[in-house]
């Protein structure tokens, strides 16, 4: 697919755009449509698309394989992070109003900023590996 | 039929019931997973139609992106015709009929599309709206946000802070298939392909 | 009316019923793959005709505005369940490609005559 012309200049237009707009619909889902997984769906598209069109070699430069396996764990680890800070703070599992004490409904809007921001990053990668998986690379 | 949503949630149907039924009587695999692209696309539409925007977003996104991508990936491991064979399986109508007439049966008692009294908007609804879950002490001394200390996008209160277990155990789930993934498709150690290569040899 | 009134729950029962028709009377693999995630979005179209209401709008509150909203409850399962689902077709596409490399065919019955031949040959020796 990468040796037409057409494709490549507008997909290499497109996927600055398809990052920007997956890291809005990450920000943004506490007051629009959006969140984790739908965040995490779209960053991994984007990623596809660039593989699709340049390349594995280049995406693998852009975004090695170490790398992607890394955010796999560290997502689940960041939402049982901030469940486990609870507990740490003498709350209970998943209280978010330890976050900030003196005002709990900002503590909740960030408990869940945290929360969905391990989720995409969880969602991105481990569909990005299992396309990438499925393909035949090894890592 | 004055409900614009009901006669439009009608059409998407029925458009989607027939890609359906030609995405998987076509023995082409590539054409069932084209068919089964612009399947994700119309339930995107119709998730739209029936208000669920959150839900459209991922659909669009995973069924007519990501999962095409999936399929049409490993199609090229696997080749892409299915072998012809009868359409007709009695033993597969035999149970899609008994299990679809007590299904359709056991609908009977499901309220009607859209009704305002309906257990399910009767019932929990409310409460997850009103979102008053870690809200009983919003004091008076911080600044005063734009949404009277509520998180508009309801979805996303309920999926991560009243059902914020689920949520997690989910994203366990799918960081346990992306893990599932790489360990079935990895390659073989060289010990172990030597002891392949001699089992071939022996047989 | 009335009819339109249950599309939904006679529509759901229609798309699960195709897809367990092709889990059931197709052998190939893949074709067994696909069916099965019809018959999940079946399910997810009784789950979100469930939270529908009559005059609603989409669960994000607006400020001053006193519109009835859609339950929002259904809208996240089935949210968190689209991406699962795909996850688990990733894990099948997965075993597929290993029973491909190992049987050199997708197709169940092949593979079980593949299987009963080996069982023999394993009897005899």
């Amino acid at each position: 697919m990468s040796d037409s012309v057409v494709l490549r200049t507008i997909g290499g237009m497109l996927f600055p755009y398809i990052l920007v707009y997956g890291l809005y619909v990450q920000m943004h889902g506490e007051i629009g449509p959006g969140g984790g997984f739908q965040a995490g769906v779209l960053v991994a598209a984007a990623f596809i698309l660039h593989a699709l069109l340049f390349g594995k070699e280049l995406t693998d430069r852009l975004l090695p394989t170490w790398l992607v396996d890394l955010a796999m764990s560290l997502g689940v680890l960041l939402y049982i992070g901030v469940g486990i800070l609870g507990l740490v703070k003498g709350r209970y599992f998943l209280d978010y109003s330890v976050l900030d004490p003196t005002h709990p409904a900002h503590a909740e809007a960030l408990g869940m900023t945290l929360v969905e921001a391990g989720v995409g990053l969880t969602v991105a990668s481990v569909i990005l590996t299992m396309v990438r998986k499925v393909n035949g690379e090894s890592s | 039929m004055s409900d614009p949503v009901l006669l439009i949630n009608v059409i998407l149907l029925v458009i989607a019931v027939v890609t359906a039924i030609a995405a998987m009587w076509t023995r082409d695999l590539l054409g069932a997973v084209m068919l089964m692209g612009i399947y994700s696309l119309l339930l995107a539409i119709e998730w739209a139609n029936l208000f669920a925007m959150d839900v459209s977003y991922t659909e669009a996104a995973v069924g007519a992106g990501a999962a095409t991508i999936l399929l049409l990936t490993a199609l090229t491991r696997t080749g892409i015709r299915e072998k012809a064979g009868p359409n007709f399986h009695p033993t597969a109508l035999l149970t899609v009929l008994v299990t679809g007439g007590l299904l359709i049966y056991g609908t009977a008692d499901m309220p009607r599309f859209g009704d305002p009294q309906a257990p399910a908007t009767v019932n929990v609804a409310p409460e997850y709206i009103a979102q008053n879950v870690g809200k009983v002490d919003a004091g008076d001394d911080g600044p005063e946000n734009d949404f009277g200390d509520h998180v508009p996008n309801t979805v996303t209160a309920v999926l991560a802070s009243y059902r914020g277990y689920d949520t997690m155990f989910e994203t366990a789930v799918i960081f346990t298939a992306g893990v599932c993934v790489i360990l079935i498709l990895r390659p073989l150690s060289p010990s172990a392909r030597r002891e392949t290569a001699q089992n071939q040899e022996d047989a | 009316m009335s009819l339109f009134a249950t599309f939904n729950s006679i529509a759901f029962v229609v798309i699960m019923m195709i897809g367990l028709y092709t889990l059931i009377a197709r052998q190939n693999l893949v074709k067994k793959t696909l069916g099965l995630g019809l018959f999940q979005t079946g399910i997810f179209l009784m789950y979100i005709t469930l939270g529908v209401r009559d005059g609603g709008s989409a669960p994000i509150l607006q400020e001053g505005a006193d519109l009835a909203y859609s339950n929002p409850l259904p809208h996240v399962l089935i949210l968190t369940a689209i991406v699962v689902s795909l996850s688990t077709m990733a894990v099948a596409l997965a075993l597929i490609i290993g029973v491909r490399e190992e049987y050199g065919t997708i197709e169940a019955d092949e593979i079980a005559t593949i299987d009963r031949a080996e069982a023999e040959e394993g009897h005899e020796a």
